[in-house]
């Protein structure tokens, strides 16, 4: 069986995560040693909470180097809400923050009104649908979403802030919310970053974390 | 916008209860089993109160929400009793992911900074119960619905907003168990004086109210409902319909199981 490995670093849904992964069948390993994270097959990075924090709460422990080493390996690493916006190289949450850097670009407060000026709730929190971008079909094929249609399944998003690549090419999947488009999952070498929560997400979840499992 | 349908599930002990105006609480099953069987019918997420907790100022639902938590895939808001960011971490350890808190915060407001500063915003739920006044508004209550804070609702709203809190989940005393329709005059109040998202409760029981709401209350993020769904006066089948129908935007589960099932064939 491949090893899963669910870095503990004090911040993030671990045990949903966990859950999630048990109920397709894999068998994670919560771990916050270095040379589990090293010697794993695939890496889940949680995470919650506002950025700085998190960011924090990685670097003091140095798991900064530790997931650079393992980025540099090639092997799956995938990133789960601020685990994804942590690999942006930058964070403005309640102060600026350099990010762990895989991912150029920023992670940016998701706008509070629509065009016409109407207000939209924020945090952003409901089911949004997972949508490709214009020209990122194949993209979108190649990844964990892949299989199914761009719209036709939601997944479960809670976040007051997004990433914004400076590479629009590395948005694997949007969600409309007011009028605006937000990233819902970015790809960029063997970096997977999900906004929404696959653990939270019901079946197409656990799909999206089987494909993972898969690749 | 698109909106989401919630299922509360009030629990004493070990029993799923439901009362009217938060009182005269009757045994209506298991807390474990309806969740199940609510999540199988595609419901967006899951709130459970603990409707003695206060009493005994502990949260008792950490086991209830182990078990259910590990197979139930969807959000689940934990509340009643919650007064410290012990009791929190707890309830987050085992599953929880979000904790609402009502009766401690109006003591202490200083307990939403506290929890959205230590677990973030989007896990830090201020619950209010709010009954209508003679003189019109609406005082938030404590204990469900028992005791005053002399706090208005609105207001209470606003500060809750201010000190952090990532969600308001605003239950109608007076509507509450009825079965009468929903308090669209406190649900607009409160969802158009915050720009957090609003959860609103009490006196559905058929799909007109819930679709009806959604439609007044353009901003209105999500709606939960307990007796409606425990005595299927309204069933989230038939309720996705009703929305649809009305052109109000919610989770399309069979939809999405089709191209899941799609996407094994392929």
């Amino acid at each position: 069986m491949s090893k899963i490995v669910v870095i503990d670093y004090g911040i993030g849904n671990v045990f949903s995560v966990c859950n999630a992964l048990r109920k397709i069948g894999e068998d994670p390993l919560l771990t916050n040693k270095s040379a589990e994270i090293a010697a794993a097959d695939r890496i889940i990075l949680p995470g919650v909470g506002a950025f700085g924090k998190a960011v924090d709460a990685l670097k003091s422990q140095g798991f900064d180097e530790v997931l650079k080493r393992y980025k540099e390996t090639g092997r799956p690493f995938m990133g789960i809400c601020v685990g994804m916006q942590m690999a942006m190289s930058h964070g403005t949450e309640f102060g600026d923050h350099d990010g762990l850097g895989y991912v150029d670009g920023v992670v940016a407060r998701i706008p509070s009104v629509t065009d016409d000026e109407k207000i939209i709730p924020v945090p952003h929190i409901s089911w949004g649908r997972l949508v490709a971008t214009q020209g990122g079909e194949a993209k979108w094929n190649a990844s964990p979403l892949g299989g199914f249609q761009s719209g036709a399944v939601s997944a479960y998003f809670v976040h007051s802030y997004h990433c914004v690549p400076e590479d629009k090419s590395t948005i694997l999947a949007e969600t409309e919310y007011g009028g605006h488009r937000l990233t819902a999952a970015i790809g960029h070498e063997n970096f997977i970053g999900l906004q929404f929560h696959p653990e939270r997400s019901g079946e197409i979840g656990q799909r999206v974390l089987k494909r993972f499992m898969d690749l | 916008m698109r909106r989401r349908i919630i299922s509360r599930l009030d629990v004493k002990m070990q029993h799923l209860i439901k009362g009217m105006r938060l009182e005269g609480w009757r045994k209506v099953g298991d807390p474990e089993e309806k969740a199940l069987r609510y999540y199988d019918q595609g419901v967006d997420e899951l709130i459970y109160m603990d409707v003695v907790a206060s009493l005994y100022e502990r949260n008792n639902l950490a086991d209830i929400v182990e078990r259910v938590a590990s197979q139930v895939f969807i959000p689940i808001t934990v509340g009643g009793g919650i007064s410290s960011l012990a009791a929190v971490k707890e309830l987050l350890a085992v599953g929880a992911d979000k904790v609402a808190i009502n009766t401690a915060a109006t003591k202490n407001p200083e307990l939403i900074t506290d929890i959205a500063g230590t677990y973030g915003a989007q896990a830090t739920v201020l619950s209010i119960e709010a009954k209508s006044l003679p003189g019109g508004g609406w005082e938030a209550m404590t204990d469900n619905g028992r005791n005053h804070t002399g706090l208005d609702v609105v207001e209470w709203a606003i500060e809750g907003e201010a000190r952090g809190a990532g969600e308001i989940f605003v239950t109608s005393v007076d509507q509450d168990g009825t079965g009468l329709g929903m308090d669209l005059a406190l649900i607009d109040a409160v969802t158009n004086a915050v720009k957090l998202p609003v959860i609103a409760c009490g006196g559905v029981s058929k799909t007109a109210h819930v679709t009806d709401t959604f439609q007044k209350v353009d901003r209105l993020s999500a709606i939960a409902m307990a007796r409606a769904l425990h005595y299927d006066q309204v069933t989230l089948p038939d309720l996705r319909v009703a929305c649809a129908d009305a052109g109000i935007d919610v989770r399309d589960i069979d939809s999405e199981r089709a191209a899941l099932v799609a996407e094994v064939a392929s």
